[in-house]
């Protein structure tokens, strides 16, 4: 059993956190490697929220209301420039992607 | 009853995570990613960040997670033979390391787990105080915010519209 102190939330966020980065390291298929990057930051606002829990004050929480707000924003661009990329390149692959190298 | 929640919760948080980062089929992942924000949210209960909790289950476990599941249908992409990258394998394990070290250096801090929970009812439990901050301290920021969703919804518009001109191109050649 782990009690539910500060720090057993913070190494929670960084492990979440870290999932999340490998995912974007290590993934070929772009939408997977998109959720590894919403992983990352769904785990900053749990140590915001746990932060601002533990410190009684709200900036925290209002904070996160904001990352999640921008995160949406964030999605919906990302999954449209995905599919207009698919469209173009007929694949999603990082490794196929490389119109940019050299 | 709490701490026995927040293993619960933490457990199934981390195994959802894991199943989404490692998994080959990219439904399946996103399914996993679901369920990682379900015990996100129940952690944010736990902290008795309610709006939070309700807001995080709306719009990711709700929007982006439907919205990443239709992409992944319309798309339909092959799961592949080696789903892993093997040329940042080695950024990967410095990384690794790197990050436990920042993690056993957090964990063993003994100023951050004396904190103690301040008594009486989170901070975040009613909406008042959000409200109260977010029409006061957080004005500009939340009109900015507005605004750039505003510009999203225009990006995503522009994004996947076929234009006129660009389709005669293709079809000139």
């Amino acid at each position: 059993m782990i009690s539910a102190t500060l720090n057993t939330y913070i190494v929670l966020s960084a492990l979440l956190f870290a999932i999340g980065f490998f995912g974007v390291l290590l993934r070929k298929n772009t939408l997977i490697l998109f959720m590894g990057l919403e992983l990352m930051l769904v785990a900053s606002t749990l140590a915001l929220a746990a932060f601002s829990r533990f410190n009684g004050t709200n900036d925290g929480n209002v904070f996160v209301f904001f990352i999640l707000t921008v995160a949406a924003a964030e999605v919906a661009v990302g999954l449209a420039i995905i599919v207009t990329l698919f469209r173009r390149r007929q694949t999603i692959e990082v490794d196929e992607l490389t119109a940019l190298k050299n | 009853m709490g701490p026995i929640l927040f293993n619960v919760f933490a457990l199934l948080t981390v195994i959802a995570a894991l199943g989404t980062v490692l998994n080959k089929n990219a439904v399946n992942a996103a399914m996993s990613f679901m369920l990682c924000l379900v015990g996100v949210a129940g952690l944010f209960v736990l902290l008795e960040a309610y709006l939070l909790a309700f807001v995080l289950l709306l719009v990711y476990a709700g929007a982006v997670a439907a919205l990443f599941l239709f992409i992944v249908m319309l798309l339909d992409t092959h799961a592949l033979r080696r789903p892993f990258q093997s040329t940042s394998v080695v950024a990967a394990t410095i990384a690794g390391a790197l990050l436990a070290v920042g993690v056993l250096a957090i964990y063993k801090q003994p100023e951050l787990a004396a904190v103690a929970l301040p008594d009486g009812p989170g901070v975040g439990a009613s909406l008042k105080g959000y409200a109260y901050q977010l029409f006061t301290t957080y004005l500009l920021p939340v009109q900015i915010v507005g605004f750039l969703l505003l510009i999203a919804m225009l990006g995503v518009i522009v994004l996947s519209k076929k234009f006129e001109t660009e389709t005669k191109v293709v079809g000139g050649e």
